[in-house]
């Protein structure tokens, strides 16, 4: 039961054909199984959910049915706000810092019905890609437990991949809700900047994050993020687009340099599209190649400012090398965020005019599978770029100009390992329907009604 | 300040305070910082002061 999704159990809990407290056990059941190898959790909050799920199961057969996510398992990156419960941010840092009040996201969550299972894993402060440094050990792969599972809400997306939870609730700086659910080989959707509260989440850099939703399917991603934006009826206002859809696929800068598994998993996808009835062209974004340093001198001043009191009060409590990109975000002049706020303007534009011709812009989520844990760099092309600059090289440019973009599975490499697809478009609403429509010849393991 | 003077500056405190590892990482900082000042001088800059040429600034910045 824990490989369904909450569109398909929604309806049997309703029904009374499926207890909540039945679906939170097969989640405790694979946490058990499988947990001790991949370190997706931080903290599972046993008792409490019991209690929710219980709770939810005794309401709904009162008839005071919530919504879709009534009952339905969910976790919590360990960098958002529960009660009662310390919002570690994978940190010796925050240790023993309790949350007093649920983060406006999880509030929504709770207030939907949902069971709260516990809190994830994630690469201290989400200040990194891998999820290999955090106090609490590295999440690991469920593909390959000897890679890492991407992050930095890397637990969140191997709590959903492995059964462990229905959905999870994760933040994207520079693609740490995409990156993982592209090594997972699950959906994860970065909704618009501003959309959903980031009251309650540890910052990393307050101009680039986002709250977003890991799922198994495009239509759960669509109900948690109605949830999310508090919007009315979650989950049954999504009739896909019906019209064929016109794609955008950027050139150079975004494509040039692919793992040749990734560029073949890319390709097909996109021939499956065109099949299908869509058509598929080239775009442009001039400036593409100014991406990683307007990220750079971005992130790094915001992640610095935040964390400057306490590197010097306990510098040794962070782990090396997140300390280490934070002491560069001291030295990095006024003048240079300045220059990079411009060039954010100027791809925010290129941006949307690559946009206006088509309805939403697809390209590589990541442009490697999951990588080994431990790995500095990764073959690219005839030589090697370091694994982090990789990881990033794809998704960040999303966050520098806020648009909604999600990953979706695209299928295998012969070695097993997930390829993610990565859409974006003007605003969530429009994204979600289309990739509503695309996500059956994107991915090709999706099989559900 | 310009780049090389910057790079310099930033070294030598890292050294000050017990930070060697850092100035590795200071230095592909300062490549990158390179390609944002060179990209800053790109046409359509939206935020160029109106009266201003924008080389007149950026020497302004990196001299």
């Amino acid at each position: 039961m824990t490989a369904a999704t909450i569109a398909e159990v929604a309806p049997q809990l309703r029904g009374g054909r499926v207890r909540a407290a039945d679906l939170l056990e097969g989640c405790l059941s694979a946490i058990d199984a499988r947990d001790r190898e991949l370190n997706a959790f931080i903290l599972v909050a046993r008792d409490e959910a019991r209690s929710a799920a219980a709770e939810a199961d005794r309401e709904i057969a009162a008839g005071q049915w919530r919504g879709p996510l009534h009952g339905i398992p969910v976790s919590v990156k360990d960098l958002i706000d529960v009660a009662g419960q310390a919002t570690t941010a994978a940190s010796r840092v925050r240790a023993g810092m309790v949350a007093q009040r649920d983060a406006e996201s999880v509030a929504r969550l709770r207030a939907a019905g949902a069971v709260i299972i516990g809190k994830t894993n994630l690469h201290e402060f989400a200040f990194g890609t891998t999820n290999e440094d955090s106090a609490f050990g590295p999440a690991r792969n469920p593909f390959d437990p000897k890679r890492s599972p991407g992050g930095s809400s890397g637990g969140s997306a191997v709590s959903v991949a492995a059964g462990m939870a229905f959905a999870s609730l994760g933040t994207d700086t520079g693609g740490s809700i995409r990156i993982p659910a592209a090594a997972c080989g699950i959906v994860g959707l970065k909704p618009r900047f501003g959309e959903i509260s980031c009251d309650g989440v540890v910052p990393l850099g307050r101009s680039l994050d986002h709250v977003g939703p890991l799922t198994r399917t495009v239509r759960d991603a669509c109900v948690l993020y109605d949830v999310l934006r508090g919007a009315d009826r979650p989950g049954e206002s999504w009739a896909p687009t019906t019209s064929p859809l016109t794609i955008g696929v950027p050139r150079g800068f975004f494509v040039d340099r692919l793992d040749p598994d990734i560029r073949r998993l890319f390709d097909e996808a996109l021939e499956r599209v065109r099949h299908a009835g869509h058509a598929v062209r080239q775009v442009e974004v001039p400036h593409a190649d100014l991406i990683p340093t307007a990220y750079l001198h971005t992130v790094l001043p915001e992640a610095a400012a935040y964390h400057a009191t306490m590197l010097d009060a306990r510098p040794a409590d962070y782990s090396p090398g997140v300390r280490l990109r934070l002491e560069m975000g001291r030295y990095l002049l006024a003048q240079d965020y300045v220059r990079a706020q411009h060039i954010r303007d100027i791809l925010r534009v290129e941006i949307d005019q690559a946009r206006g011709s088509v309805d939403l812009v697809a390209l590589p989520t990541l442009p490697i599978p999951a990588p080994p844990i431990g790995a500095e760099s990764v073959p690219m092309g005839d030589g090697h770029e370091a694994v982090r600059a990789a990881m990033l090289r794809l998704t960040q440019v999303f966050n520098l100009t806020g648009h909604p973009a999600m990953s979706l599975p695209m299928g295998r490499t012969p070695a097993g390992l997930p390829g993610g697809f990565q859409l974006a478009a003007r605003d969530t609403d429009e994204l979600l329907r289309a990739a509503l429509v695309l996500e059956p010849q994107i991915n090709p393991e999706f099989a559900r009604s | 300040m310009d780049i090389e003077n910057w790079l310099s500056a930033a070294k030598a405190d890292a050294d000050r305070r017990g930070l060697p590892a850092l100035k590795p990482l200071l230095e592909t900082l300062a490549a990158s910082t390179r390609v944002l000042r060179a990209g800053a001088r790109i046409e359509g800059q939206p935020t160029a002061p109106s009266g201003h040429t924008r080389s007149d600034d950026d020497s302004r910045d990196d001299r």
